[in-house]
C-alpha cells in the first residue's frame, strides 16, 4: 500500500511542482496551491501511471491528497 | 528557429493547404488531416485520414501524428464546409452538419491535442474562422454561426491554458482566391469584392503568414484575439 502512495506523490510532485514533504493526506489541494487545471492534469498523470479511469463526477468533494488517493486505490 | 510539429485540420486544399506549404517550407514537421486522406502534393507533409466530426477519428489521427512526428505543438483548426442556403429553406442537417464540422470538429481535436501542450508547457491554436463569422452573410447562417462560434471557443481555451505556456487566436480570412469562394455566386462574389477596400482577392499564403506569425516563440503575449486578414473588409 505505501508503495502505491509512493507513485502516488511523485506524480503529485511532478505535476503539482510541490515538495514531497508537503504532500501528506492531510494536505488540502488548496494548500498547495493546485488550481482546477492542475487538478485536471494529475489525474489524468495518476491515471496514467495506475492505468485506471476515474470520471469527471468521481472528483467532486476530492479536496485533499488523502481523497485523491483512496479514489485512485479504489480502482485498482 | 524552433522545428515544431504543426497539424493543420483540412490541410488538403484551399486555405489549409496554403498554411500547411508555409510551416513546411520553413522547416516545421507538419502533418494535415483530410477526410480523404489524399493531397494534391504532400512536399514532405504527413498526410492523415481524419473526419473532424468524429472523436475515435480525431483521436486515431492524432495518435498517429504523435507516433510519427512528435506531439502536435501547433494546431492550425482549419477544416470546414459549407452548405448554403437562406434559413427559410435550410434543414436541421444543413445546420448542424456544418456546426459540427467547423466548430465542433475545432473543439474535439483542440481537446485531443492540448494534453500534450500542456504537459510540455507550450501549445499554439490559431482556429480559422472568417469574416462572415463576424459580420454574417445572407446564405451562410449555418457556416457564419459556426465560424462566430469559434471565438467564443479559442477565448475560452485561451483561458483555461494562459497558465501553462498555450495560446490560443483566431483569424478571419476575409475573400480568398479558393475553391470555397468559387462555389458562391458571381453576386455573391461581386458583392465581397466591392467592399474590400484593398479591392482584390487575398491569397491563400497571405493567410498563412498570420498565421505563422501567431504560431511563432515572438507572438507569445498574443491569445485570445481575432485577427482579420481581409482586405480591410470588416473595420469600422
Amino acid at each position: 500500500m505505501s508503495d502505491n502512495f509512493e507513485r502516488f506523490k511523485k506524480c503529485a510532485v511532478d505535476v503539482l511542482s510541490v515538495d514531497e514533504a508537503q504532500v501528506v493526506p492531510e494536505a488540502t489541494f488548496e494548500s498547495l496551491d493546485a488550481d482546477s487545471l492542475d487538478l485536471v492534469e494529475l489525474v489524468m498523470a495518476l491515471e496514467e501511471e495506475f492505468d485506471v479511469n476515474v470520471e469527471e463526477e468521481e472528483l467532486d468533494g476530492v479536496n485533499t491528497i488523502q481523497a485523491a488517493y483512496d479514489l485512485v486505490v479504489s480502482k485498482l | 528557429m524552433n522545428e515544431r510539429v504543426v497539424l493543420v485540420t483540412g490541410g488538403n486544399r484551399g486555405i489549409g493547404q496554403a498554411i500547411a506549404r508555409r510551416f513546411a517550407a520553413a522547416g516545421h514537421r507538419v502533418a494535415i488531416t483530410s477526410r480523404s486522406g489524399a493531397a494534391d502534393d504532400t512536399d514532405g507533409i504527413l498526410v492523415v485520414n481524419a473526419d473532424v466530426t468524429d472523436t475515435a477519428s480525431v483521436d486515431a489521427a492524432v495518435s498517429q501524428i504523435e507516433e510519427t512526428l512528435g506531439p502536435v505543438e501547433i494546431l492550425v483548426s482549419n477544416a470546414g464546409i459549407t452548405r448554403d442556403g437562406l434559413v427559410l429553406r435550410m434543414t436541421d442537417e444543413d445546420f448542424t452538419d456544418v456546426l459540427d464540422a467547423n466548430l465542433t470538429g475545432g473543439f474535439r481535436v483542440a481537446r485531443r491535442v492540448s494534453k500534450s501542450m500542456m504537459r510540455n508547457r507550450w501549445g499554439r491554436m490559431i482556429f480559422i474562422s472568417s469574416i462572415v463569422g463576424l459580420g454574417g452573410q445572407a446564405g451562410q447562417a449555418n457556416y457564419a454561426a459556426s465560424k462566430a462560434g469559434l471565438i467564443g471557443l479559442s477565448k475560452s481555451l485561451a483561458k483555461e491554458f494562459a497558465s501553462r505556456g498555450i495560446t490560443s487566436n483566431v483569424v478571419c480570412p476575409g475573400p480568398i482566391e479558393t475553391d470555397m469562394l468559387m462555389a458562391l455566386t458571381d453576386e455573391q462574389r461581386a458583392a465581397m469584392l466591392s467592399v474590400v477596400p484593398v479591392g482584390r482577392l487575398g491569397q491563400g499564403d497571405e493567410i498563412a503568414a498570420a498565421v505563422e506569425f501567431l504560431a511563432s516563440e515572438s507572438a507569445a503575449f498574443i491569445t485570445g484575439t481575432v485577427l482579420p486578414v481581409d482586405g480591410g473588409f470588416s473595420m469600422g
